[in-house]
């Protein structure tokens, strides 16, 4: 890695700053645009959504709901009425099949705080921190739903920054801007990718719901890899690329299969070799002939 | 072989460490955010829940925050608590006081729910029960003032059911009726409008949590009319007729008073003919008044007995 380049400054300079910004673009435009559409009832009078991610109701006949959140309340004993269900059958068929850590990266309003923070982390140079397993978020998901069970009221929402956050942007936030900021300068700070990358339990969740999605970042030209590192830099879940990048040799396909990975593209953007491509699960094979195959499709 | 036992020994160390210390930060983490819930649960007197919520325990397993009862309420008195706010963060309620439910007759707000968490069950808004008005500060009331302010009988909507006007004597002037407003539990939606139309600068009468507002008789209770009423006649034979100590040539019926009364009257006036005259045996300036039976002036004079 040139200690001298910033991550990307190679794909700038190879792909132009479009190509080399694309999904980050996308990415931002839809997770504003989201935002946007929140928010153009309450502050225009624009009626396109009502509520808020736990719950909303588009154009009066599209209902989503979160399932996490429903899922709580059906622990704490309660079943939703019709437009709650049929809003979490909708929600959670999406997420099957765009990767359900696309509403991570896609979606979430508190993606842009850590983001933000991940970013100026680097750019400040801060290292280190505390280390936290990435496993502890799904530990953090199963407390949750125990505390639902236990309380019987959805006790995580008094605390949980994604739905305080985006509520607050909506119906007026109040002091929740202490707990985003509070998230921000944990990430900052404490630990690298803290919130997002090890204690979300709502990431975690949705993770678990795109287990088996279909749409993958896959590695299909990692032949081409000139090892940079920038992917791994740049990932908020670095972890997720490292087999199916560095090992062909032992039989592991291209497709980053773990759940784990948010869809964000980001990879796709700063690799100068194009080495990564938003793709299908399916096209997973170990050999070169097959990536060869997958790259002809 | 030695040296791959110390390292599956240490292995299995770390595992355990590293397993402690995750349960450890999860469960502290977990213990914070459960008592954090115990205590959200109490609803202050202040905030009432829109129509159709069950009790606060249920309601906050059900309501899952989403606003859509805020968004669908066309008099917009729903909010959702701030982290700030004594109440389950996200969650709807109204101020009574600012902002009375105006009892809309679809019910939109429970409408929007897509939990349940307000019951669509719910059809007829006279039915909810957001809270229970309560008269409670008789010392402010104005019509317990002996005025007929009336203000909080006038704007319920269940006027004269949920909230009727009782006659009684006014002791102070002895001349007037005291008009009391008594809320009926019964009918009594919560919706407010009452404690936001009280005229005084803090309302005398208060829309509370019904938890807060309502007592309740124990199990075994029985209101013996009521169960006489049910077996239809008295249940302790025989019924023993009660006698009224009354003076000589008098009869008392019950409903219609007394009467017959031939001896000559002892009322009221003819008492105050009897008080001693006011301007003779004068308490000293700034004292109050010859006060009759001993008062403070007559205790206080040099003369007084001691």
């Amino acid at each position: 890695m040139n200690e001298t380049l910033r991550i990307g400054q190679e794909a700038v300079e190879a792909k132009g700053w479009w190509l080399a910004h694309k999904w980050l673009v996308l990415r931002r435009l839809t997770q504003l645009g989201i935002l946007a559409v929140f928010l153009a009832g309450p502050w225009l009078g624009i009626w396109i959504v009502k509520g808020n991610l736990n719950y909303s109701l588009t154009l009066d006949v599209l209902p989503l709901s979160d399932p996490f959140i429903m899922l709580q309340s059906l622990v704490t004993g309660h079943v939703p009425e019709k437009l709650g269900l049929i809003g979490v059958a909708i929600v959670v068929g999406f997420y099957l099949l765009v990767g359900g850590r696309a509403y991570c990266s896609w979606v979430c309003p508190v993606n842009l705080v850590t983001d933000a923070a991940a970013w100026l982390r680097e750019r400040i140079g801060i290292k280190g921190g505390a280390h936290v397993s990435r496993s502890v978020r799904y530990w953090i998901l199963a407390l949750t739903l125990l505390l639902a069970g236990i309380t019987g009221t959805l006790a995580w929402e008094l605390v949980n920054p994604v739905s305080m956050l985006h509520r607050g942007l909506i119906f007026g936030i109040g002091t929740a801007w202490t707990v985003v900021l509070a998230v921000f300068l944990l990430d900052l700070f404490v630990m690298n990718r803290g919130w997002c990358g090890r204690l979300c339990p709502v990431g975690a969740f949705y993770g678990l719901i795109g287990k088996l999605s279909p749409v993958r970042v896959s590695a299909v030209k990692r032949e081409a890899c000139n090892d940079c590192m920038d992917c791994f830099a740049v990932c908020p879940e670095p972890l997720v690329i490292k087999a199916p990048l560095k090992d062909a040799g032992k039989g592991v396909g291209p497709v980053i299969l773990a759940s784990e990975c948010t869809n964000c593209g980001r990879c796709i953007d700063v690799c100068s070799k194009d080495v990564f491509v938003f793709g299908s699960r399916f096209n997973n094979a170990a050999s070169m002939a097959g990536v060869a195959q997958a790259i002809s499709k | 072989m030695d040296s791959v036992k110390k390292s599956a020994l240490a292995a299995r160390r770390q595992f355990l460490l590293d397993a402690a210390r995750m349960a450890g930060g999860v469960g502290v983490l977990g213990l914070g955010v459960g008592l954090y819930a115990k205590q959200a649960k109490a609803l202050p007197a202040a905030a009432i829940r829109p129509p159709g919520a069950g009790t606060e325990q249920d309601f906050l397993g059900a309501c899952i925050r989403c606003g859509m009862c805020v968004r669908d309420c066309p008099y917009n008195i729903l909010f959702l608590a701030k982290p700030e706010q004594p109440i389950a963060t996200g969650t709807p309620f109204f101020v009574a006081r600012t902002g009375p439910c105006e009892m809309c007759e679809d019910i939109p707000c429970v409408k929007a729910c897509p939990t349940g968490a307000l019951d669509h069950k719910l059809t007829d808004i006279n039915n909810s029960r957001m809270g229970l008005a309560v008269l409670v500060d008789k010392e402010t009331c104005l019509n317990f003032l002996g005025l007929r302010c009336d203000v909080c009988y006038r704007v319920c909507p269940l006027i004269d059911k949920a909230i009727t006007l009782e006659l009684r004597h006014n002791e102070r002037t002895g001349a007037h009726t005291i008009f009391e407003p008594v809320v009926h539990s019964d009918q009594c939606t919560g919706c407010g409008k009452c404690e936001a139309a009280c005229v005084t600068e803090v309302a005398a009468i208060k829309v509370y949590p019904i938890k807060l507002a309502k007592g309740e008789l124990s199990q075994h209770y029985r209101l013996g009319w009521e169960e006489k009423r049910k077996a239809g006649g008295s249940l302790v034979e025989p019924e023993v007729e009660h006698r009224y100590n009354l003076p000589e040539g008098m009869k008392y019926e019950h409903g219609k008073g007394l009467s017959a009364a031939d001896t000559p009257s002892t009322g009221v006036d003819s008492l105050q003919a009897t008080l001693p005259d006011p301007g003779k045996n004068a308490a000293p300036a700034g004292m109050p008044r010859n006060i009759p039976g001993g008062g403070l002036g007559n205790r206080m004079s040099d003369d007084a007995p001691r």
